[in-house]
């Protein structure tokens, strides 16, 4: 199909002329475009300071192998070379070994074993990256190699070797398990049900694979005793005191600087064993020092995302009303458990997995297992694993659907949770904010044309040709977090922010969180816009530099708008208490008796008397007094603690058409109907939805993060790990619908990752729908065209 | 080896390796750092800069190989403090978020609408299928060199109709 003949769909981008931009809400084009355009973003790898080193890492070519022995004699003699650091090296300092996100430990250098191919075995620093490069292949490693653990299915298996024999007593590859729900409730309604439906849904390893790679620049300036690391970091604050529990130096000689980031999607969330080599070779050398990774070692070691093998059950009534929900997982979590998550959810917020479905009760047992293979789990936008649990029960639904042979909508429908059942408890203990699904279901099914899809379908069938037409509906819970129940490493989820109104009404915005592309610089000024008048313009937002904005938590999890978004208008409401005040002295009447339009007080029934926010910030600042009791200066700090989580959700349509002789499966349509609450921005919503939509449609078709049985990674390049271009993604169509967050101060939700979480699904859907007359209910991603073959001959196999 | 070669137009002569690449040359040597690097197998794209006014890949060219030739890269699409249609396109269709891919994918831009000037999305969704969006999901991308030709379009019709008696 091509753009001129796509049926007109209205749809919600629309150009916007920024000569019109509004004072708060709305569509307004970006801040941070202009340096972008002209080749001026600042990402770590532009930095370029006087005498800096460049580093390389030497890595395992093998999965699981002993350290004999490592000689780096040639390396260390290569002329441009200035050091060359083994674990050995690092055992000594006791920096050998660090922590995880997840209280596990990680090795920075190996030392004992090496336990995943592309592992860090040692680093050199040189003069140039082309001569550090070269010493790499001058370190001589000889490795007994081992038999690896790949397939997760035998990690527990009585004979298979132990990964982590680094951690005493430790017999066997068990990492944890866990479980939520009523499982004696869950099975009794199992019993009595009418209708049984139980699938092994898989969902692989994938990785989130931002188009900058991670890297920093560490410079450790030995008179001040200050460290300074450019990184890209997700989450500033957090790194700096991790680096400070490790390395012993105190926080406030440590400066953690996220520039521009070139995409994170939750890749840059973990604090990498190569950070930690660049700031011990800036310690030890006492020059800055630059590590960049190459793109294969961005995809073999990084962190990965998913990798859960779960067998799903859906009990319900033979006429479609939804029961209970059962599952069991097996958690791949690769060779150290650097899961980044709350430290009190290991299994991240898959405890959502009941859906947007009113149910009677529902139970998950979960088991995690060490494997020979790279660390992660929590990434590439899945809201902390609600990426698995919508995938698991969206496709259990459609799976009882097939059984019961009714339309999937229908069923849905049927199921979904009532907008008067709000605030809603489901059976694992998690309270949705607000919903009103039914109306983001019939809207998406209407932009798509859902009945006409269907005839359209029907006629394709008779003439043998492959359509598909998925439907998903998710709802998220994001906005880590209530700091009662949510840390990491013990460190709240909460979010600070500074405002600072200057003498001429011009303001500064610090914030915690970090942009990596979402547009924060806009948003964030537009938000404090909406609440003083100040035109977004006047209005300049700090973000990624510990030295210059307030603690918190910040970036991912869709967790910027709900958590440092509702800090940013509370900084600012705080500000607006104070102006009022001053205005009060300035009009001379009293605090209760001024009434606030956006930017001005005025004086209640005689609107003629009032006095701008920028006059009363240069009264703050300027000669006169204050009333009683009043220091000068307009300015506010907070830290924001959420009361709870924020529950976006959303209604997606994906149509798709299979080749019957090459299985190969084209994208057609996709209608994606979001409700985040309160919209700040339109544009940068629909732009975030856009960008996951392709991810899904990545991660339904063709992404995944492959093993060989030696434990061979083999998707180490942008070769072998497909991403869609252009090509392979439709052109999308987005609508929505407001439900704003009763909670949140502006009623806003958090959007970045809720295309990552309802698109696979919905592309999945559409592909077992239009295979339904091979007699498939289920296929496992990555939906390629020799896996939809396989699956059209009778041999769905699980990709791994 | 000492290369010789014109970067935005402009001479520049330095002393390098012979492997180097012309992405590191441009990076490091010359401090461009507008064109970015992101693979190391040729697919992504964001390294796209112009040699002789063809789109190219500079992770996958030597510096030695760029001697004597013209590169452009993005820091020369705006002249004279005017941005180029596709730059402003981008930025009123918010055809980039993260940035990191924006400045290659403006430079296969701005050569596809050298050639046509009024290319349908098929056409420009094949044009920029050898780069790699992870942020946009690509249909802004489309829009932004939508507006860019007919920016262009809506300036060239303007040239060639008679100057108005505006004064
Ligand atoms: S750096 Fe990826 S194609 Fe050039
Ligand atoms: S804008 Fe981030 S990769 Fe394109």
């Amino acid at each position: 199909m091509t753009a001129t003949d796509r049926p007109p769909v209205p749809e919600d981008l629309e150009h916007v002329d920024n000569d019109q931009h509004p004072v708060g809400h709305g569509r307004m084009l970006r801040k941070e475009d202009p340096r972008f355009i002209r080749g001026m973003g600042h990402y770590v790898d532009d930095i370029q300071l006087p005498g800096m080193l460049h580093l390389a890492i030497l890595r395992s070519p093998v999965a699981h192998a002993r350290i004999v022995s490592v000689d780096t004699t040639a390396a260390q003699a290569h002329p441009k070379v200035k050091a060359v650091i083994t674990g050995a090296d690092l055992a000594e300092k006791g920096l050998a070994w660090m922590p995880t996100l997840s209280n596990d430990v990680q090795a920075v250098l190996a030392t004992d074993k090496v336990r995943f191919q592309g592992q860090e075995v040692a680093f050199v620093v040189a003069e140039d990256r082309y001569a550090a490069r070269d010493a790499l292949e001058l370190i001589d490693v000889d490795y007994d190699i081992l038999p690896p653990v790949v397939d997760v299915r035998r990690a527990l298996a009585p004979d298979a070797p132990v990964i982590r024999d680094d951690l005493e007593g430790k017999a066997d590859n068990h990492c944890f398990d866990w479980e939520t729900g009523d499982r004696a409730a869950t099975d009794a309604v199992f019993e009595k049900a009418d209708v049984v439906v139980t699938e092994d849904i898989v969902y692989p390893r994938v990785h989130p694979a931002p188009m900058e790679t991670c890297g920093c620049v560490a410079d450790y300036e030995r008179v001040s005793g200050k460290l300074t690391l450019w990184t890209t970091s997700q989450a500033p604050h957090a790194h700096r005191t991790v680096y400070a529990l490790v390395s012993g130096l105190p926080e406030h000689k440590i400066r953690v600087i996220s520039p521009d980031i070139g995409g994170g999607f939750g890749n840059k969330v973990p604090i990498y064993p190569g950070y930690v080599c660049a700031i011990v070779a800036s310690l030890v050398i006492g020059k800055p020092v630059k590590w960049m990774e190459d793109r294969t070692e961005n995809l073999v070691s990084t962190g990965f995302a998913r990798d859960y093998v779960m067998r799903g059950e859906i009990a319900a009534t033979r006429d479609g009303k939804i029961l209970a929900v059962r599952t069991h997982v097996l958690a791949d979590h690769g060779a150290f458990n650097g899961t980044a998550a709350p430290i009190k959810y290991p299994a991240g917020f898959f405890g959502v997995f009941t859906g947007s479905y009113d149910l009677e009760a529902a139970y998950c047992s979960m088991t995690a297992v060490y494997t020979n293979k790279a660390p992660g789990g929590v990434a590439y936008a899945c809201s902390f694993r609600i990426t698995e649990a919508v995938y698991l029960i969206e496709r259990l639904v459609d799976c009882l659907a097939y059984d019961l042979q009714v339309d999937p909508v229908d069923l849905r429908r049927r199921n979904l949770i009532r907008p008067e059942q709000f605030p809603y408890t489901t059976r694992t203990g998690w309270v949705y904010d607000s919903g009103e699904y039914e109306r983001a279901l019939d809207l998406a099914l209407d932009l798509a044309g859902y009945d006409d899809l269907r005839r359209e379908q029907e006629e394709k069938r008779a003439r043998g040709e492959l359509m598909g037409i998925g439907v998903a509906f998710f709802t998220e819970a994001v906005g880590a977090g209530p700091r009662k129940d949510m840390d990491i490493l013990g460190l709240g989820m909460n979010d600070g922010s500074e405002l600072r109104i200057h003498p001429t009404g011009k303001a500064v915005l610090r914030v915690s969180c970090m942009s990596q592309g979402q547009g924060h610089e806009t948003t964030f000024a537009q938000i404090v816009a909406e609440e003083l008048g100040i035109p977004p313009a006047d209005i300049e937002v700090v973000n990624g530099d510990t030295d210059q904005t307030p603690f918190g938590l910040g970036t991912y999890g869709s967790r910027s708008t709900p958590v440092s978004g509702a800090a940013a208008a509370l900084v600012s409401r705080k500000v607006r208490d104070k102006a009022q005040i001053i205005a009060s002295g300035m009009l001379e009447v009293s605090v209760a008796d001024l009434e606030w339009t956006k930017g001005a007080f005025a004086v209640k029934g005689d609107p003629t008397r009032s006095v701008t926010i920028q006059d009363i910030a240069m009264r703050a600042h300027g000669a006169g007094d204050l009333p009683d009791g009043l220091e000068g200066a307009l300015e506010a700090q907070i830290c924001y603690n959420p009361s709870n989580l924020t529950y976006p959700f959303g209604a997606y349509v994906c149509v798709v058409d299979v080749d019957p002789g090459t299985a190969e499966v084209k994208v057609r349509r996709f209608v994606a109907v979001d409700d985040c609450g309160t919209r700040i921005n339109p544009m940068i919503i629909e732009g975030q939805v856009h960008g996951g939509l392709a991810d899904g449609v990545g991660m339904a078709l063709m992404e995944m993060i492959s093993f060989d049985e030696d434990g061979n990674c083999i998707a180490g390049s942008l070769m072998d790990y497909l991403i869609p271009t252009a090509l392979e993604v439709p052109h999308w169509e987005t609508g929505h619908t407001v439900t704003p967050s009763p909670h949140h101060p502006i009623g806003a939700k958090g959007i970045g990752e809720s295309a990552t979480v309802g698109s696979p699904p919905a592309v999945v859907n559409a592909v077992v729908d239009a295979l339904k007359p091979f007699g498939i209910r289920h296929a496992d991603m990555p939906l390629t065209p020799s896996r939809v073959w396989d699956a059209m001959q009778g041999r769905p196999t699980p990709p791994i | 080896m000492q290369v010789t070669m014109t970067v935005n137009g402009e001479t520049v002569t330095r002393e390098i390796e012979g492997r180097m690449l012309l992405v590191h040359f441009l990076r490091d040597e010359l401090g461009l750092t507008g064109t970015h690097w992101g693979c190391d197998t040729s697919n992504c794209g964001t390294c796209v800069t112009w040699l002789d006014g063809e789109p190219v890949k500079s992770c996958t060219v030597l510096a030695a190989m760029a001697g004597g030739r013209e590169v452009r890269t993005v820091e020369g699409l705006e002249q004279d403090g005017v941005l180029d249609p596709v730059q402003e396109g981008f930025m009123r269709c918010h055809g980039l978020q993260c940035g990191f891919c924006t400045p290659g994918m403006l430079m296969t831009a701005r050569a596809l609408l050298d050639r046509d000037d009024d290319p349908d999305e098929d056409t420009i969704r094949e044009a920029i299928s050898g780069q790699i969006c992870r942020c946009t999901g690509y249909t802004t991308i489309v829009r932004s060199v939508q507006w860019a030709a007919k920016a262009q379009r809506d300036a060239a019709s303007a040239d060639a109709e008679p100057v108005g008696s505006e004064s």
